[in-house]
Order: structure tokens, then C-alpha cells, then sequence
């Protein structure tokens, strides 16, 4: 088959299983953060050991904190894992993880993001990955999916209460457990188990030392791969056991869990668009944001896509294809299609180094994070994330039809419009200054590999994937010097926790409202026409927000 | 006052109009005026610093930045400048009312002493004769007059001005014609209407909006991201090693923020005001302009708003064996007396198929009253009467089944049945029906439609029945009727519509419409109405035309629409500036960037000053558009969408494209750019 033939082939098959899915798992989404209904037996347990209420209407503000509290439990836990590594059991006999080190990869895995600084294999043991990372892997995702839940009822609900009552946005633990519970764990333990299947390891053994063809000595790093692996790519996490990632044959052994990881990072977010539009109670509505999502990121995959086969540049011409830093069992095509997946939701999982890619390549992957992590994103923050946007977009363009916006029959006064400012001014200003920051500290410049407009993308790369909780690597980037840990760490933190503040807020605001009922005169925003002004206001926004630091890397970089 | 006002609504900038308020554009430059409007002072702040720059470092470049930076914060105080000034002229004239003026107030004994009107305060009683002028605001306790409020309102006719009832509102500075009145004093001295008409005309009570508030949030967001962008710009641009120059910086900074929106913003929502003060609509604040173009539900009076308020004969039916001509005649014999506007109207209708209108010699008219029911004429021994069914009826002595079915018919259809017949030397016999309707006015039906299809649900209220009601409603076009309505039933039609989450619109003038009023979103209290009214509602109509609280809802959506429509262009501007201004900041290190100059601009410093130029000069070019409000039709958000979307989306993009292209080929001839 051609490599064009291969590339559409994947693609269809792709777009065929997630067609095939995401309804049916959108609605359980949707039934999952409905309210009340039973609880089930392992919830009761973990609703006893928290010691919370779980059919309690939290406040946003209460809300908030049981996030924010949550969550910073996760990063003390993940970081005393991290620095008494060297007493605990399955630790290989590694040594503790440096200060700055485990502070970062603490905050990278709670915040969704995971960035790693370190290899996997060569610098932490099975109990640190098994029981802190993994772990991590499941509660960051489920808290993204809560803080979705959270903000889609505050959209859809009617006034909640009078006074302080008002504003009440649903319970994060059961929104947490029932996430981890009835979606993540049944989903990644099947995914594991095909995996396990298709050849991804799978055991707690430590590293074997084997004899290669050559009479060398070689030690194979094992471990409990598989189970990692599944909820690393359901849950858009990223980290990989390896540090070659999914580019590690132990990780990713062949085309077929390929395509299934592709599939498995993708399938949680399009099927939030479409549990929106369920609990919403309007099913279009949810298409639409569906359906800006699919076609943002089936653009990026096509440009990706003819970017890496077409080539450009002396290299790959010379080569006959652009195959540096790609592996030979996935190709071109797959490769692109990662690259596209992997950074248009917020995985950072790698089959390939971006590096690597071409310049035009390399420069669609960093936008596709630029845009805020939405074509469909993180689990939870590419919902939220992209409804954000769609609040801007009515209210730019909706006062085009004589109203004051609104959204789903909410307005967007004052108030509003203050903490969507905020959310859309947070990544942009972390990403410009930190970038800024990295390119001109002797600190910053020390970790670049490149120079010139590759250098400028290495920096910028890794900001903005730190800023935007995707957490890949555009590799080249040397960044477990303090400098790199801190100023990475600070902009996951910033990244993921400012907006989530924000948008709980958000849907308190929206919560204490009550609904107006449409009518001819509102703003339709189901229609294509909506689907087209959302995707241009995405586009058109983080452009202009974004453009003059892409001229200065990978555009100089594509047309030199 | 409006039509004192030359060229009024035209929205066309004179020259004269610029020269006046430039003054007041160049005060508006002080940086604490332009505190409230952050993207104006963020272009000040960069003219200055590149004022600096070109002083110490002169460069062709550096001055035209530095001149147009000026410029572009000048066109936007003048904007707002330009705005204001038309409310000037109508502010003079109404300053001429506050004269101070003797005033008689009537002390406890009952008798009276003489005061200045500006020593007078809520509730004292002043006694006003023909000749005089009210020397303030109130309510007249006894007698009634004639008064011209021209002064106020512009309608030169006399309105009559009593005591008690729905009419007893009197403004200061108005004259008694006729009669004399006693007024009770509703308004402190400084809080009169037409103080507060001043301080609305001249904008300087002016309040933000809230959805002005909140543009002005995002915009200011906007703003702090390109700041961002620019300030960061210099370290990416270091590492490149590219060299920016800080006035280029500038130059850029300000063609990114939201300058055009940002600099018309206020003169949009001044204008919106204005627009409304010119139809003789006073908001009481801006807010509920706003609100105006939010409303979902209209409660429309039946009387005065959906027909001319009068019942008007459309028909004859005359019964078998009666001649048409024959009942015409007779009708029109019984009318002739008839001062009533029914009996006006027989006339007119009968006149119009050419009867005689002479009044036959010894005619005795016989007046209406409650016990008869009835109202007629006699001539020698012939007798002509009309009047309700069961009277006429009654009178003639005899029932007739084909009048039953005639009669049962036109008060199913609505209307009312008014019964003719005769009796010629003593022998009675019925002639006919005379068809009266409320007659729905010219092209109410067309104005509901557009209601309808801009999502506006309208519905009629009336103290007729429901059957009467219903057949109103169905030619006047109306989605719904609340009939029999008491004021009580207004108000609970108003809670249960918002507690569904509409807003509701209604006028009214009594007092009894008062808790309505302010209840409604939008009131609009009619300037006949009483204090009690006014003082509810949010907006006081001078010509009391009911039908006007459709133009306030237009008015209301044309200036979101205008907001909205430079929003839109100002940002979807961007995209060109950055074609121009990027590959003219970057092509010294990277040439390859080149290929970005689409518009093949002819040089760097050219490429800058020519979007620093089309930045300045799109905020005049667009004065006019925000100062008339954008042209549009009532229809369908979805087509308004669609259609605003075209012209100041699509047009946004391409505009600049062509724009900067122009002056680029006339900048390139100054030598040094």
C-alpha cells in the first residue's frame, strides 16, 4: 500500500472507531455526573475513608477547595515518594530524586501534565511509578473531568438558591470518585489487558541483564508497563514508564496498539463535548463544540501530515523522506498522526521526537498546544477550555444581533466577562514571558541543544507545554537543571490551577442565573455558522497572541 | 426640540460640527479622562514614549509614528467629542426653561405668598394662572387648564393639564394658557425633569452601561495580551538577533489593541442615548436602553397603540326587504347630531358613499342616554333610532331572526352592533346593523412580524372581553391577549414572564400603572401620565405615542448591533497589521519572511507607517457609522449573524488589506520611509 494510502487508511479507521464510540460513552459520561442515583459499593468505601458527603451541593467556592486541597495533597504525596525513594521497596536501588526535581514531577503529574525531566527507567522504581505516578494518572484526569462536570452544570442549571446558597456547582468527590470509579479504572483496565496482549510488558521485575548478538552486556528495564500505559493515553496524561515513550517498542510494540493509543487519547474528550450537550439537555449544542474540536484537529492532522510526507528541507530530501527521529515500524503517517493527537489533546505522549519533525511539522504541533489544549484537549480542561471560548465568541460576535450575549440562555455581564478575561489571559502570559525569561538567562540558554530558530522552538516548546498542561518534550531541550525544573514546574502549576479557579467560578456565576428560554432572537450556537465564527475567534485569538514568536522560530525555520 | 436640531439623526460629520468640538477632544486628552478608557490611555502612554524617542533620536519613522500616535488618540477623544456636542444645542434650550420665576405658594391660612421657584420644595402648594409659568414640577390638586408644553415636548397644541386622574402631571418651565390651576410640588430644586433632561442630552451624567462595562473588560484584556505579546517581543527578537527599535514596539502595540472600538465605545453609547432623545424618548439611564434591546416580551395597550383607540362603523348590513340605500340614509339622519366619535364615524362612512349631510328642516335630535340606550333623530312624524340591539328592539316591538344572526355575527368577529330602525306614523320596522370596530392601524400587522422574527413576542392588553379581545388580536397579528385586564393582572403577567427568564417592555401613563411599570425591564411612561407613572417607568415618552416602545427596542438592538459590528471589524483588523508589520520587523535577520509581505509593501518603515496611518484613520472614517448606529433590518438572529458577520467580519480582514496597501503607495513617495 502507498504511504498516502496508509496514512488515509489509519485515519478512517480512526475516525470510524471514535464515531463508533463516542456517543455511547458520552452518554455514560453524561449519567455518570447526573445527579444523585446510587452510589455504588467501592464509593461508599472511599466516601467513608475521605469522611465527605457525597450527595452535598457544594458551593463553587467549596467546590474550589475540595479541588485545590486535593490536589495539593497529591503534590506533598508525590514528592515525599519522590525524595525518600531510596527507603522504600521496588525502588531498584535508585536514589532519591533531587529537590527541584521531584517538586516538578510532582506538580507535572498532578497537574495532568506530565513533563518529565528524567528517564523513566533509569531514575525511578516500580513503587514511585506504580503508586505515584500511575495513581497520579487516574485523579489529575478525574479532576479535570469534575471541574468539566462542575462548569457544564453551572451552565446548565437555573438559579440555585438565593443569596449565599446561590452558586452551587455539584460535589467534587463523587464527581472524583464516580470518574476514577465508573469511567477511568473499567476503561484503563481493558485497554491494559489489549495492550498486555499486543506485546506492551507487563511484570514488577527488575532490570534483566541480557547478552546482545554482539557479545555486549545490556540491562532491559521491566515493569508494570501496560497498566500505565492505558490510563497515560485515557486519560491524557503523557508520561510515559520509558523515557522513549511510546516510541519504546515495550510501550508501543507495533501499528495496531498504535492506532489504539491514538484512539485511546482521543475518545474521552470528544465524548465529553458530547455528554455537554446531553446534560445541557440540547444534543446539538454538543455537536457543535464537537464538531469545532474535529474540525481544528482534523486540520492539524492533514497539515501535519502532508507537512512530515512532503518533507521540506535539504535533510529529508537527501534522506527521501524525513524519517530522523521517527520509528520505522509506524512511518510517516502514523507518526504525523500522533504528533497531531498527542498535542491536540493535552497527552504529550510521544511515538517520535518532535524535535525531529519537520519545521512546519514542528511548528503545527506547538500551535496545536498554543490554542489552549481544546481540539479536543485534556480530559475535563479541553471541554472547559473550549466553552470558554465559546463564551468569548458570543460575546464578541453575539452582540452582532442586537442582545446582550449570553449562552445557553446565560448572560455574560460584567463578571463574567472578567474571569473568562482572566482564563484567556493566563497560558498566553505564562507561555510569552516564560519563554522570554528562558531566552534570556544564561540558565535558560544553557539547556537549548540548537541555536537560531530551533533554539527559539525548543524554549518556546517546552513553555508552552508546560503552560498548557500537554507535557511533550520537543526533546533537544536538556531541563532537569533547577532553572528548567522550577520555571517549568511554576507554569504547570499556574497553567492548570489559575484557569480551574477561574472556571469554577465561572460556573457559580452561571449557576446563581436563570435561564433564558431562546427564541428566534438569540444567537443560534448549534448552527454551522457558529461552528465556523468559534473555530475562526480559536484560531484568530491565539494567532495574534501567538504569531510574532512563531515568525521568529519555526515560520524562519520553514521557509529558510 | 428635535426638529430644532439641523440635520438631526443624519449621523453626517460637518465641518463646523469637528471645529466645535475639537476643543473638547483636546481637554479629553488629559490621561485621568482617559482612565475609563484603558486602550486610549495605553496609545497615549506609547505616543509619548515615542515622542521622547523622536526627539532624541530624529528619524523620519520615528516622527510619522509619533505624529499619527497623537493623531489616533485625538480621533477618539474627538469621536466621543463629536457625540456629546449634539446634545448641546438641545441642552441650551433647555436651560432657557429653568429661569427662575415668582411663584405663588399658598401658606396654611390659604392665602398666598410670593417666592422664587427655586426656593420651592417637595410638597408645597403653589397656585398657577393663565399667563404664568409652572414654576415647578408636580401634580395639579385642583382645576384645570390648558398648557403649552412645547418648550419640553415640541408639539406646539395646548394640552390640558386637571386634577386628578391620569393627566395631572405638570413640568416646570411650562405655560398656563387658560384657567388656573393649583400644583402640589413633586421635585426638589436641582432634581427637576428637566434637569435631569439636561444632564442626559449633554452626557455628563453619563453612567456605563453594563454591558459597555463589560466590552470595555474584554478589551482591556485584549490590550494587556499584546502588551505581553510586545513586551516579551524584545527578548524573543534579542535571541534572534533582530534589532527593534522601542518606537517600532510601539508602533506595533497600538495597531494591535482594539484602537477602533476602543476609541468609539463611549460615542457609540452617547449616540445610542441620543438617538432616542431625538424620537422625544428620555432614558433615565442607559441601563435601560440597554435592556430595550433584550426584551422578549412586549405588553402592548390595545387603545392608542394596536388601533386608533375609537370604534369606527365599517358596514352597513341592512336586513331583507330594506333598500341599502334606504338604511344608509337613515343612519346617517340619526348620526347628524351625533358628536360622539361613533356617530362621527357613521357620518364619515356614509359620506364617503355619497349621502346627503344636509339636516332636514325641523329635525329634533333625541340624545343618547343610559336608560334608552338609544339616540336618534325625529322628523315630523317619522322616528329614526340607533342603538343597541335589546333597546332598538325593544322599542320597534319586534324580533327578527335574520338581525339575531346579524348581530350575533359582528360580536363574534369582535365588533359592536349598533341596530337602525324606524318608525313612520307609528308603525315600526327595523332597517338594519351598523358594523363598529376598532379599526387596527396601518401597518401595526407588518411591525409585529418583524418583532416576531427578531424572537420579540408581543401581547395585547385591553379591559374588552375575550371575544372582542381575540378578534383584534388576530388582525392587529399579535401572539397573545391578556383581556379584562385589571392593573393587578399587568403586574402578575409581567412577574410570571420574568420569572421564566424574559424581559418584558410596557408603557403606560396612570397611576395604577405604576407598580407595572417598574416592575416591567422597560417602562416607558407617557409624558401625559401622571407623576406617580413617570417616576416608575425608566423612560418617559414626550409625544405619549404608545407605539414608540417599538422604536426603543430597535433602537436598543441597533446600538448592541453597532458595538457588536465594531468589535468584530477591529479585531478581525489585526490580521492584516501583523502581515504588514511582522515581515517589516523581522526581514533584516530572516528575509525569508518576504514571502509574509503579501501586500508587497514597498519598504520596512513604510510597511509601519502605513498601518500606524490606517489605524488613525479607520476611527474617522468610522465616526459616522457609530454616531448613526449601523444600518439594519429587523429580522432573525441567525440572518442578522450572517449578515453582520459579512460585511464587518469578512469585511474587517480585507479592509485593512487594501487599506494599508493605499497609503503605502503614498507614503513610499515621502523620502526617508
Amino acid at each position: 500500500m502507498s504511504e498516502t494510502g496508509t496514512a488515509l487508511g489509519q485515519v478512517a479507521l480512526l475516525a470510524a472507531l471514535l464515531v463508533l464510540t463516542v456517543p455511547f460513552l458520552g452518554r455514560g459520561l453524561a449519567a455518570t455526573y447526573s445527579p444523585g442515583g446510587r452510589h455504588l459499593g467501592a464509593e461508599r468505601v472511599a466516601y467513608r475513608v475521605l469522611r465527605v458527603d457525597p450527595d452535598a451541593d457544594q458551593h463553587w467556592r467549596s467546590y474550589v477547595g475540595a479541588v485545590l486541597g486535593f490536589s495539593l495533597v497529591g503534590v506533598l504525596a508525590l514528592y515525599a515518594l519522590g525524595r525518600l525513594q531510596q527507603h522504600l521497596p521496588y525502588s531498584l536501588g535508585f536514589p532519591a530524586l533531587p529537590a527541584d526535581g521531584a517538586w516538578n514531577t510532582a506538580v507535572s503529574f498532578v497537574t495532568n501534565t506530565n513533563w518529565q525531566w528524567y528517564s523513566g527507567e533509569a531514575a525511578t522504581g516500580h513503587l514511585y511509578q506504580a503508586t505515584g505516578l500511575a495513581v497520579q494518572n487516574f485523579l489529575s484526569a478525574a479532576v479535570g473531568m469534575a471541574v468539566a462536570a462542575a462548569f457544564v452544570r453551572g451552565l446548565a442549571r437555573r438559579r440555585t438558591g438565593e443569596g449565599d446558597g446561590a452558586g452551587r456547582v455539584g460535589n467534587f468527590w463523587a464527581d472524583l470518585v464516580r470518574t476514577t470509579v465508573r469511567v477511568l479504572l473499567p476503561m484503563a483496565l481493558l485497554l491494559a489487558v489489549v495492550l498486555a496482549v499486543l506485546g506492551v510488558v507487563q511484570n514488577l521485575h527488575d532490570p534483566q541483564a541480557v547478552t546482545t548478538l554482539t557479545g555486549g552486556q545490556q540491562s532491559i528495564a521491566g515493569g508494570p508497563v501496560a497498566s500505565q500505559e492505558a490510563i497515560k493515553q485515557l486519560g491524557t496524561n503523557g508520561g510515559g514508564f520509558y523515557n522513549a515513550n511510546s516510541a519504546h517498542p515495550f510501550e508501543n510494540p507495533g501499528p495496531i496498539s498504535n492506532l489504539l493509543a491514538t484512539y485511546a487519547m482521543l475518545v474521552i474528550p470528544f465524548a465529553l463535548a458530547w455528554a455537554f450537550g446531553i446534560m445541557a439537555g440540547d444534543r446539538r449544542q454538543g455537536g457543535a463544540v464537537l464538531a469545532v474540536m474535529a474540525v481544528l484537529f482534523a486540520t492539524s492532522v492533514a497539515l501535519l501530515t502532508w507537512a512530515e510526507m512532503a518533507g521540506p528541507g535539504q535533510a529529508p530530501q537527501l534522506a527521501g523522506g524525513a524519517m530522523e527521529g521517527k520509528e520505522q515500524r509506524f512511518g510517516l503517517a502514523a507518526t504525523a498522526l500522533w504528533a497531531a493527537t498527542t498535542t491536540g489533546t493535552s497527552t504529550g505522549a510521544v511515538n517520535g521526537m518532535h524535535d525531529s519533525l519537520t519545521a512546519p511539522g514542528g511548528g503545527i504541533a506547538m500551535f496545536n498546544m498554543m490554542l489552549g489544549e481544546v481540539i479536543p484537549g485534556g480530559v475535563g480542561s479541553g471541554l472547559y477550555g473550549m466553552l470558554v471560548l465559546a463564551v468569548v465568541t458570543v460575546f464578541i460576535s453575539g452582540l452582532m444581533v442586537g442582545r446582550t450575549p449570553e449562552y445557553l440562555g446565560k448572560r455574560i455581564g460584567q463578571r463574567e466577562i472578567v474571569l473568562v478575561a482572566g482564563y484567556v489571559l493566563t497560558t498566553p502570559t505564562l507561555v510569552l514571558v516564560g519563554g522570554a525569561l528562558a531566552l534570556t538567562t544564561a540558565d535558560g540558554l544553557a539547556g537549548l541543544q540548537a541555536s537560531g530558530p530551533h533554539g527559539l522552538s525548543e524554549a518556546v516548546y517546552a513553555v508552552a507545554s508546560a503552560s498548557n498542561n500537554n507535557g511533550s518534550a520537543f526533546a533537544g531541550l536538556t531541563s532537569g537543571t533547577p532553572f528548567w525544573n522550577s520555571l517549568l514546574g511554576t507554569c504547570m502549576l499556574l497553567g492548570r490551577f489559575v484557569p480551574i479557579v477561574l472556571v469554577l467560578a465561572l460556573a457559580g456565576r452561571f449557576a446563581r442565573q436563570g435561564v433564558r428560554p431562546p427564541s428566534s432572537g438569540t444567537l443560534p450556537t448549534h448552527r454551522p455558522l457558529f461552528v465556523v465564527l468559534l473555530a475562526g475567534v480559536t484560531l484568530v485569538l491565539v494567532g495574534l497572541t501567538y504569531v510574532p514568536v512563531l515568525a521568529l522560530g519555526p515560520i524562519a525555520e520553514s521557509l529558510s | 426640540m428635535s426638529a430644532s436640531t439641523p440635520g438631526a439623526g443624519t449621523g453626517v460629520l460637518t465641518v463646523p460640527q469637528l471645529t466645535e468640538a475639537l476643543p473638547g477632544a483636546l481637554r479629553k486628552l488629559d490621561p485621568r479622562e482617559l482612565l475609563a478608557t484603558p486602550v486610549m490611555l495605553v496609545v497615549e502612554v506609547g505616543a509619548a514614549v515615542t515622542t521622547v524617542l523622536a526627539v532624541l533620536d530624529p528619524s523620519t519613522l520615528g516622527w510619522t509614528v509619533t505624529v499619527w500616535l497623537w493623531l489616533t488618540v485625538v480621533f477618539g477623544t474627538l469621536a466621543e467629542s463629536v457625540a456629546e456636542g449634539r446634545g448641546k444645542a438641545q441642552a441650551a434650550s433647555l436651560r432657557e426653561l429653568q429661569t427662575e420665576t415668582p411663584a405663588r405658594r399658598r401658606v396654611p391660612d390659604g392665602g398666598t405668598e410670593e417666592v422664587s421657584s427655586t426656593a420651592l420644595r417637595a410638597g408645597d402648594v403653589v397656585v398657577v394662572a393663565a399667563g404664568e409659568r409652572i414654576p415647578g414640577d408636580g401634580d395639579v390638586v385642583e382645576g384645570v387648564a390648558s398648557v403649552d408644553e412645547s418648550a419640553v415636548t415640541g408639539e406646539s397644541a395646548p394640552v390640558i393639564r386637571e386634577s386628578g386622574g391620569d393627566r395631572s402631571a405638570v413640568t416646570g418651565g411650562t405655560v398656563v394658557l387658560s384657567d388656573e390651576i393649583v400644583v402640589r410640588i413633586s421635585s426638589e430644586p436641582g432634581h427637576s425633569f428637566v434637569d435631569r433632561m439636561i444632564a442626559l442630552v449633554e452626557g455628563s451624567e453619563r453612567q456605563r452601561t453594563p454591558n459597555e462595562v463589560a466590552l470595555n473588560v474584554l478589551l482591556s484584556a485584549l490590550t494587556v495580551v499584546f502588551i505581553v505579546v510586545v513586551g516579551t517581543l524584545w527578548a524573543f527578537a534579542d535571541y534572534s538577533d533582530v534589532d527593534l527599535s522601542p518606537t517600532v514596539l510601539v508602533a506595533l502595540l497600538v495597531c494591535l489593541i482594539p484602537t477602533t472600538i476602543g476609541a468609539l465605545l463611549s460615542a457609540i453609547g452617547i449616540a445610542g442615548m441620543d438617538r432616542l432623545v431625538r424620537r422625544n424618548v428620555l432614558a433615565m439611564s442607559g441601563r435601560a436602553v440597554e435592556a430595550a434591546g433584550d426584551v422578549d416580551v412586549l405588553l402592548l395597550d390595545k387603545t392608542g397603540t394596536i388601533t386608533h383607540g375609537n370604534r369606527r362603523a365599517s358596514e352597513l348590513l341592512a336586513l331583507d326587504g330594506v333598500g341599502a340605500e334606504e338604511l344608509e340614509r337613515a343612519a346617517l339622519l340619526a348620526s347628524l347630531a351625533d358628536e360622539t366619535p361613533e356617530g362621527r364615524s357613521i357620518v364619515d362612512l356614509v359620506g364617503l358613499v355619497g349621502g346627503e349631510r344636509r339636516v332636514p328642516d325641523g329635525a329634533a335630535f333625541v340624545e343618547f342616554s343610559a336608560t334608552t340606550r338609544m339616540s336618534g333623530v325625529d322628523v315630523g312624524d317619522r322616528e329614526v333610532r340607533k342603538g343597541a340591539a335589546s333597546a332598538v328592539t325593544e322599542w320597534v316591538g319586534e324580533r327578527s331572526a335574520q338581525l339575531d344572526a346579524l348581530v350575533e355575527r359582528i360580536s363574534a368577529s369582535g365588533g359592536t352592533p349598533l341596530v337602525v330602525a324606524e318608525k313612520v306614523g307609528g308603525r315600526a320596522r327595523l332597517l338594519g346593523v351598523v358594523h363598529l370596530k376598532d379599526v387596527v392601524k396601518d401597518g401595526i400587522r407588518e411591525r409585529f412580524e418583524e418583532m416576531r422574527a427578531m424572537g420579540i413576542r408581543t401581547v395585547m392588553i385591553t379591559g374588552d372581553n375575550r371575544v372582542t379581545a381575540e378578534a383584534i388580536a388576530r388582525e392587529a397579528g399579535v401572539d397573545d391577549v391578556l383581556a379584562e385586564a385589571t392593573p393587578e393582572d399587568k403586574l402578575a403577567l409581567i412577574r410570571r414572564e420574568q420569572e421564566g427568564g424574559r424581559m418584558v417592555a410596557m408603557c403606560g401613563d396612570g397611576t395604577n400603572d405604576a407598580p407595572a411599570l417598574a416592575q416591567a425591564d422597560v417602562g416607558v411612561a407617557m409624558n401625559t401620565g401622571t407623576t406617580a407613572a413617570k417616576e416608575a417607568g425608566n423612560m418617559v415618552d414626550l409625544d405619549s405615542d404608545p407605539t414608540k416602545l417599538i422604536d426603543v427596542v430597535e433602537i436598543g438592538k441597533q446600538l448592541l448591533i453597532t458595538r457588536g459590528a465594531l468589535t468584530t471589524f477591529s479585531v478581525a483588523n489585526d490580521v492584516a497589521k501583523y502581515f504588514a508589520i511582522l515581515p517589516a520587523l523581522f526581514l533584516g535577520t530572516f528575509p525569508q519572511l518576504d514571502v509574509l509581505n503579501v501586500m508587497r509593501l514597498s519598504t520596512p518603515e513604510s510597511a509601519i507607517a502605513s498601518a500606524v496611518i490606517f489605524n488613525a484613520l479607520v476611527i474617522v472614517l468610522l465616526i459616522p457609522l457609530s454616531l448613526r448606529g449601523v444600518a439594519w433590518t429587523p429580522s432573525t438572529a441567525s440572518a442578522l449573524l450572517q449578515r453582520n458577520l459579512l460585511v464587518y467580519g469578512l469585511g474587517g480582514l480585507v479592509a485593512p488589506f487594501v487599506g494599508i496597501k493605499l497609503i503605502d503607495l503614498v507614503v513610499s513617495l515621502v523620502p526617508g520611509l
